[in-house]
């Protein structure tokens, strides 16, 4: 969406003048001063030019003072209309929408999707549009959520499991479901999510709050320096204009920092609303970026949930091509995804990829069952089943065989190694195993990694055994890794690592997950996920995709940057405004001060003009950097402090001084004074 | 310079090191409660003094009560000091016969002795019985200085502790600081002072003869055990009025350099404590890096500016064969060591001098008016001192905390807007009363009328005082005559708000930190003992203080410094 348009832009205009309303701009104490400090510039203007005295400095002075708070304004109104306008066309799906409400004693009603309240239940058929966030509470739907997340893949949504949550807006293609709504309109996160962009109605976070306060104490250092300056100027023989301390305190005040601070909330909401991530509230963003440990669940975010083969291991005296082939008929109607996994690998490992192979005819699959522990087909000659070492055991034992001793050394270092192995079985006869392991997602240790050096430990949660539970964590790298879990261990092991002080992350689906997700610092929900999760969490993940947190951290991250990289740009700023304004006013009395007009700039009033233009055009120079925010990159602590205090710091030191003289320049050239 | 002047003050600086990291490794053992080597011989008295006050050792105070305590033992030591010296005409040890201190002087040396700020707007020996002297003054020489070293700790423990109410107990910290750190630290100084030449007696003022016939009155007294204790725990109200600069509080080279030690010793001793008392002694290694580098360019602006002589001097053809500014100094000190003592003794708060810093050069004063101003943090007083400059850590790592991204964090402890509001307040506040003051003083005819010298030089006067009086220091510019009521009273006021503005705060902070938990180090912390650390704190203390001060110091010392090169003088 680009927000350059002059459609915004005007919008934006219009804004920042109604913003100029003091009444709500009290709520930016900065600015809020700057315009008090603008009025009575006005008024002393408007005295002089009835009393016939020389205006045109003061007159400059009051108009770049009232556009230092418009351009303030603008920056807010921008990031306003920018979030409003994402959000708007998410909304804009649900409009014109009507609900099937189900009424009691079987007869049911048509309203407008407008009016669904909490508890209705709804009945959805294939091709609607979901009318409002709810669980399913039957059937089994394929739901195109394109609409939210821009993910073009259907997903699978059903009753009863954890995946039983939709969301209004989003359309159903395939499927008959009955939905009970969870949420009266107005309330769903969609509508949060429009309320959290309007500022407001923002919550101030901690540390945008600690952060006002450095700002308005040094607002009032400054006003105490600057209007105390005319009894130290009479002293010394000297007067001054009202309008000139004004632009002094504008000027040193922190403008710069005060003017975008709104800008760079709005935005970086509006940035988590870029990756899909809807937050609850600004506190749970900038918590992210404090987060110190993430609890990952194995399946789903670190594997990819299935075990896969891998391996084919022959017995002795085996021929590995039978016992491939005999992999492959005993998996070809096992529609599990193991199963499935086998067929490819022993396709892969046979060369006859790309040809359809089919069950032959007059065989009989045998599905798994519990009892047994394995599965397999009987062939016209031939029998073959796989399954559990110890299923197979029990198998062949009963006809009298015997497993030799190699196939069970080799199944136990197989589960050693972490991974499960899967004995086939040939006429009763073991004639080798196939190595079944949970195959870690790809690009996951790359990300472990880049948390790893943004300081935040992942831990994994799994209900393996320990042993497969290690070597997963060894090959994803995780930091650490809690095997046998069960459901309320995750809550657990939250309490244990906040109690040391850290800050956790977790991300959560299921309803047995609520609890933990209400404990974590930083909850994030997937959108798939339950109506519960999704209520006990602070963000949601309207992508469903568990390695999110990366991107939420980042963008918590870069809002504090952003933050701390304008305020120490601000008050570096004042260094030049000292030397552009303090030998302007001194200098006529004392000459000798003009040794400080380090600048040289033109006169003194076109010192302290282009003192107050330059604060003034900074606010609108860095509404792109407010909005953006200042990137972070992955890398060390110290060398991400060092680059920001160079740019920021020393970069806010040097840059009015260029900017200062080049605005006096320009004065000069055109006379304006 | 000679280069046996630096082979001195290297190891001057070499030695004083070493004495107080040893000194802040006794002092980290003594607060956390461990036996120390003089246990034996002071524990009984110790443990006598609890049973007498009905001190408990073990009791723990929150920080609401620490502080409340802190507020009553002030003001009744302010209420106990005023009595004595309005009373010293009907009290015994007066042998002079001085009569009652006159009420605004008594407020304002009550207010000064009792804040460790020590600024006199008398002449010591001329106003004060052997009495008030000894009892009260040397007395609260000794307990303006326990206490400023007491309130530190609570802040240190904040950032030791995890999820707890309290702080300690400030009677403890008092009795501790006062017998294992300050008395037998004073009795040694005292010792070796005397053994120098310093004078210590109760006799009454001696009568000379000169060599006219004329009568001189030679005043004498018990200086040298006050002396060590005004150097020791940053007190620096002198027994003479001329302070260490008179023969006898500091007659020799030898006694000079045991006092500007003495001066240095328990404020650098403190930084290292700090780094022992929570662990890691590399985080008091750092903060000890900025502040020896702020105290260094400090030291080197006074030395360029000092080695060269007044340019009315060299105008006039009278510069050689010296070729430095030796006004206002002593000849046995010199440059070097005046400038030395100058530094420190505006670093620390302590305020003795050794030298008239009215005489030092303008670029010089507006050193010393900078380390005062900006809140006495370079080292600072004792104990204090630490406090004004984790306040400026905390600002630091508040900015630098936001620059990589996280939650602002100082040693495992997240810095929110309560830690903000109380350093905003402790920092600022003494800033702003300063200028407001500076600023009533120098529009209203009570303020100027004591002015000795016009223009910038005059400005500088008053901005000194009331910097002094803000950053408990006790130094001044000599040229004012501040025995007034006028500003008696207004740099009473600075001082009050200069003490509890730093140390209300600090105890808030500590209650607020104590309370927290402690993040552990991950690779996401910045660490705090490192070069950039030391480069962000230092200009941030330097920032502050050049954004509060630029324009008042801009027509007084800066604009002096100009007229003196155009030989206009003042």
């Amino acid at each position: 969406m680009n927000l350059w348009q002059s459609k915004f832009i005007l919008q934006g205009i219009q804004e920042a003048f109604v913003k100029l309303n003091p009444f709500t701009l009290w709520r930016n104490l900065v600015m809020f001063i700057v315009e008090i400090g603008s009025i009575i510039t006005s008024i002393v203007t408007i005295i002089y030019i009835i009393n016939n005295q020389s205006y045109s400095l003061s007159l400059q002075i009051t108009l770049w003072l009232w556009a230092t708070v418009l351009f303030s304004n603008f920056a807010e109104a921008l990031a306003e209309i920018q979030g409003k306008a994402r959000a708007a066309s998410l909304r804009s799906t649900r409009e014109n929408i009507s609900a099937t409400i189900l009424l009691d004693g079987g007869k049911s009603e048509t309203v407008s999707a407008a009016l669904l309240k909490r508890g209705d239940v709804t009945v959805i058929n294939e091709g609607e549009i979901i009318p409002g966030d709810g669980d399913i509470i039957e059937g089994t739907a394929l739901v195109d959520e394109s609409a939210i997340t821009g993910e073009s893949a259907p997903v699978i949504r059903e009753s009863g499991g954890d995946r039983c949550g939709v969301t209004g807006g989003t359309k159903l293609i395939s499927g008959k479901i009955t939905v009970k709504i969870t949420v009266n309109e107005g309330e769903s996160f969609l509508d949060h999510m429009i309320g959290m962009v309007e500022s407001a109605k923002r919550q101030k976070t901690p540390n945008e709050i600690a952060l006002n306060i450095l700002l308005v104490s040094l607002t009032i250092l400054f006003i105490v320096v600057v209007f105390t300056l005319p009894a130290f100027m009479r002293y010394m023989g000297m007067a001054t204009g009202i309008s000139i301390l004004m632009a002094l305190l504008v000027c040193l005040m922190p403008t710069t920092i005060g003017a975008l601070l709104p800008a760079i909330g709005i935005a970086g909401m509006d940035r988590l609303l870029q990756h899909n991530v809807v937050a609850m509230s600004g506190r749970a963003i900038e918590a992210s970026g404090d987060v110190t440990t993430v609890l990952l669940d194995k399946t789903g975010t670190i594997t990819l949930g299935n075990r896969m083969a891998t391996e084919f291991i022959t017995a002795e005296g085996t021929d590995r091509n039978g016992l491939m082939q005999a992999a492959l008929y005993a998996s070809i109607a096992d529609e599990t995804p193991e199963g499935r996994s086998i067929v490819a690998l022993a396709k892969k490992e046979l060369k006859i990829h790309g040809r359809d192979i089919r069950q032959p005819e007059e065989s009989r699959f045998i599905p798994f069952t519990p009892e047994s522990g394995m599965s397999g087909i009987d062939l016209k000659t031939k029998k073959i089943r796989k399954g559990a070492y110890k299923s197979i055991e029990a198998y062949i034992k009963k006809s009298g065989g015997f497993i030799p001793d190699e196939i069970r050394r080799t199944a136990d270092r197989i589960g050693l190694e972490g991974d499960t192995p899967l004995v086939v079985a040939e006429n009763r006869r073991a004639i080798g195993l196939i190595r079944l392991r949970d195959v870690v997602k790809l690009g996951i240790a790359l990300r472990l990694a880049q948390l790893r050096r943004m300081g935040i430990q992942s831990v994994m949660i799994t209900g393996d055994n320990p042993l497969t539970a290690a070597s997963i964590a060894a090959e994803a790298g995780v930091d650490d890794f809690m095997a046998q879990a069960k459901p309320e261990t995750k809550l657990e092991i939250i309490r244990k690592y906040q109690h040391q002080g850290q800050l956790v992350a977790m991300i959560g689906d299921g309803t047995n997950d609520a609890p933990a997700l209400a404990q974590a610092d930083v909850a994030v929900a997937m959108n798939a996920g339950t109506q519960a999760a999704r209520e006990a969490a602070n963000m949601i993940d309207l992508d469903s995709s568990p390695t999110k947190l990366l991107d939420i951290v980042e963008i918590g991250k870069e809002i504090l940057i952003t933050r701390g990289a304008l305020t120490t740009f601000s008050i570096a700023n004042d260094v030049a405004k000292y030397f552009a304004i303090i030998p302007a006013m001194f200098a006529v009395k004392y000459p000798h001060l003009g040794i400080l007009n380090i600048m040289h700039l033109a006169s003194p009033s076109s010192a302290i003009l282009s003192a107050v233009i330059f604060n003034a055009l900074v606010i609108p120079a860095l509404i792109p950097l407010a909005l953006r925010g200042v990137k972070y990159r992955v890398t060390t602590v110290s060398s991400l402090l060092q680059k920001n205090f160079f740019i920021y710091g020393i970069g806010g030191l040097i840059l009015p001084f260029i900017g200062i003289k080049l605005i006096d320049l320009l004065i000069a050239l055109f006379a304006m004074i | 310079m000679y280069y046996y002047d630096i082979i001195f003050i290297t190891s001057f600086f070499i030695l004083l090191i070493i004495s107080s990291v040893l000194l802040g490794k006794y002092m980290a053992g003594l607060y956390d409660g461990k036996r120390t080597f003089l246990s034996p011989v002071i524990r009984p008295l110790e443990l006598f003094i609890y049973r007498l006050c009905g001190i408990s050792e073990t009791e723990e105070m929150t920080w609401k009560r620490y502080a409340r305590a802190f507020v009553i033992f002030n003001a009744t030591g302010i209420a106990f000091l005023f009595l004595l010296q309005t009373a010293q005409g009907f009290l015994p040890l007066n042998p002079q016969r001085l009569p009652g201190v006159r009420w605004d002087t008594a407020l304002n040396a009550a207010v000064s002795f009792v804040t460790n700020t020590n600024w006199q707007s008398y002449g010591g020996e001329t106003t004060m019985s052997y009495l008030t002297q000894m009892l009260g003054l040397a007395v609260q020489n000794f307990l303006s200085a326990g206490i400023g070293m007491a309130v530190v700790l609570p802040l240190i423990r904040g950032f030791i502790s995890r999820e707890s109410e309290t702080v300690g107990n400030i009677w403890v910290d008092l009795t501790r600081s006062v017998l294992y750190i300050l008395l037998p630290l004073s009795i040694v100084v005292c010792l070796v002072l005397i053994s120098l030449g310093v004078v210590q007696t109760l006799k009454p003022s001696l009568i000379a003869h000169t060599l006219e016939g004329a009568q001189q009155v030679i005043s004498v007294g018990p200086a040298a055990s006050q002396i060590a204790i005004k150097q020791l725990g940053s007190n620096g109200g002198g027994f003479f009025n001329a302070n260490s600069a008179h023969p006898f509080e500091n007659p020799t080279f030898l006694s000079d350099l045991v006092e500007n030690f003495s001066i240095l010793l328990i404020p650098f001793a403190f930084v290292f404590m700090f780094g022992y008392m929570i662990k890691k002694s590399r985080q008091g290694r750092a903060l000890f890096m900025v502040m020896l580098i702020l105290f260094i360019m400090g030291l080197g602006i006074m030395l360029y500016a000092e080695y060269q002589p007044s340019p009315a001097l060299t105008h006039a053809g009278l510069a050689a064969p010296v070729n430095i500014n030796m006004e206002g100094k002593e000849t046995r000190f010199g440059v070097l060591w005046s400038a030395l003592w100058s530094q420190s003794t505006t670093v620390t708060s302590n305020g003795s001098v050794n030298s008239m810093h009215d005489s030092f050069m303008p670029l010089s004063g507006l050193v010393q008016m900078f380390n005062i101003g900006i809140g006495e943090v370079i080292f600072g007083g004792v104990g204090v001192g630490l406090i004004g400059m984790l306040f400026y850590v905390i600002l630091s790592m508040f900015v630098a905390g936001l620059m990589i991204g996280r939650t602002p964090e100082y040693l495992g402890k997240k810095l929110g807007p309560y830690e903000m509001v109380m350093a905003m307040i402790s920092m600022l506040l003494p800033m702003i009363a300063l200028v407001i003051f500076s600023a009533i003083a120098i529009s209203t005819a009570a303020g100027i009328s004591s002015l000795n010298n016009p223009s910038s030089h005059g400005l500088s006067e008053i901005l000194y005082a009331y910097s002094s009086a803000h950053g408990n220091n006790g130094s001044a510019f000599a040229g004012l005559n501040a025995n007034i009521v006028f500003y008696n009273c207004t740099l009473a006021a600075g001082m009050l708000i200069g003490r509890f503005a730093t140390i209300l705060p600090a105890l808030a902070v500590a209650g607020s930190l104590a309370k927290k938990k402690i993040v552990p180090d991950s690779g996401a912390t910045f660490p705090t003992t490192g070069v950039m650390f030391i480069i962000v704190v230092i200009s941030v203390i330097i920032i502050m203080g050049a954004l509060t001060f630029f324009p008042v110091y801009s027509l007084g010392p800066i604009l002096e410094h100009l007229f003196l090169n155009e030989l206009k003088l003042f």
